[in-house]
């Protein structure tokens, strides 16, 4: 129960800095994206505030046994830059230059009244599920399997 | 190429929301806030321990639903795309995301923050895959 609170919160402060950020609004994030265009360079800070945060508290615990409230720390394992890894997230930057959408400010739009919004996240829950039944990955927490 | 609607000051905190909510999930319960691959496992995934990604989209969902109730000046959605071109970019998103590992925050703020090789790759992939879209879409279609 505790651990679904920090999660809500987590969630929480992260919709929040996407709408703050305005990763939220496609135009914007097309506004990146349009470098030979009308530039709009935003979200390179987006990623640096994000980084500059993240990176400080991940470097400063390192050495932390585990987590304050689970076992352990649940980070990729794998390290090799194989097909996979290209070819989808290749894939990814299409249907998100094509849309404006990635899937947090997806998911937090939703929200915000247009029906359009669904109609991405149906298709992108549905490309998950294909890919996953596919597959055969229906877990992937980045652990090895076994765990 | 020419510099517009440049938001520095809201784009650095709005980041380090973002980073602070991702630095919470990691110090306290050990995870990656990397919200592709949560979405999937909470779609395909049923263990006793699902429960905090399901809190997690609660989370986004509630900062959508709170911003539009009590701050709706605030909230900005302009469309890039109709319904069909939506339909298609989300499964490219859905099955790319999967594929890959990761999206944005996965690997473009945790991965890289942990200076993992495969998401440094993956990041670069998507943004140059995602600027030759936007170039190709905006300016040779």
């Amino acid at each position: 129960m505790k651990r679904c609170v920090i999660a809500f919160l987590s969630g929480l402060v992260f919709g929040i800095g996407l709408i703050v950020s305005q990763m939220s609004n496609p135009a914007k994030v097309i506004g990146f994206l349009d470098i030979t265009g009308s530039w709009d360079p935003s979200l390179a800070l987006v990623m640096a505030g994000a980084l500059a945060v993240f990176g400080t508290v991940y470097w400063s615990i390192r050495g932390a046994g585990a987590p304050l409230m689970a076992e352990r720390f649940v980070a990729p394992t794998e390290t090799r830059i194989d097909r996979p890894l290209l070819a989808g997230s290749l894939m990814f930057g299409v249907g998100w230059g094509l849309s404006g959408f990635c899937p947090g400010p997806a998911i937090v739009s939703t929200t915000f009244g247009n029906p359009l919004v669904w109609l991405f996240v149906a298709g992108m829950i549905a490309g998950m599920l294909l890919y996953r039944f596919l597959s055969g990955r229906r877990v992937m927490t980045g652990a090895p399997r076994s765990v | 190429m020419h510099i517009v609607n440049f938001t520095p000051f809201s784009a650095l905190i709005g980041g380090a929301l973002i980073g602070l909510a991702a630095a919470l999930l990691w110090w306290t319960l050990g995870r990656i806030a990397g919200v592709s691959t949560i979405l999937g496992n909470a779609l395909t995934e049923r263990g006793s321990d699902s429960g905090w990604r399901f809190a997690f989209l609660a989370g986004l969902l509630a900062a959508g639903l709170g911003a539009v109730l009590f701050f709706p000046g605030a909230v900005h959605l302009d469309l890039a795309a109709g319904g069909g071109q939506l339909v298609v970019a989300g499964l490219l998103v859905g099955v790319g995301t999967q594929m890959g590992s990761g999206c944005t925050s996965g690997h473009g703020v945790c991965g890289i923050g942990r200076l993992s090789a495969r998401s440094i790759v993956a990041t670069l992939s998507f943004m140059v895959s995602g600027m030759l879209t936007v170039s190709v879409v905006k300016h040779l279609l």
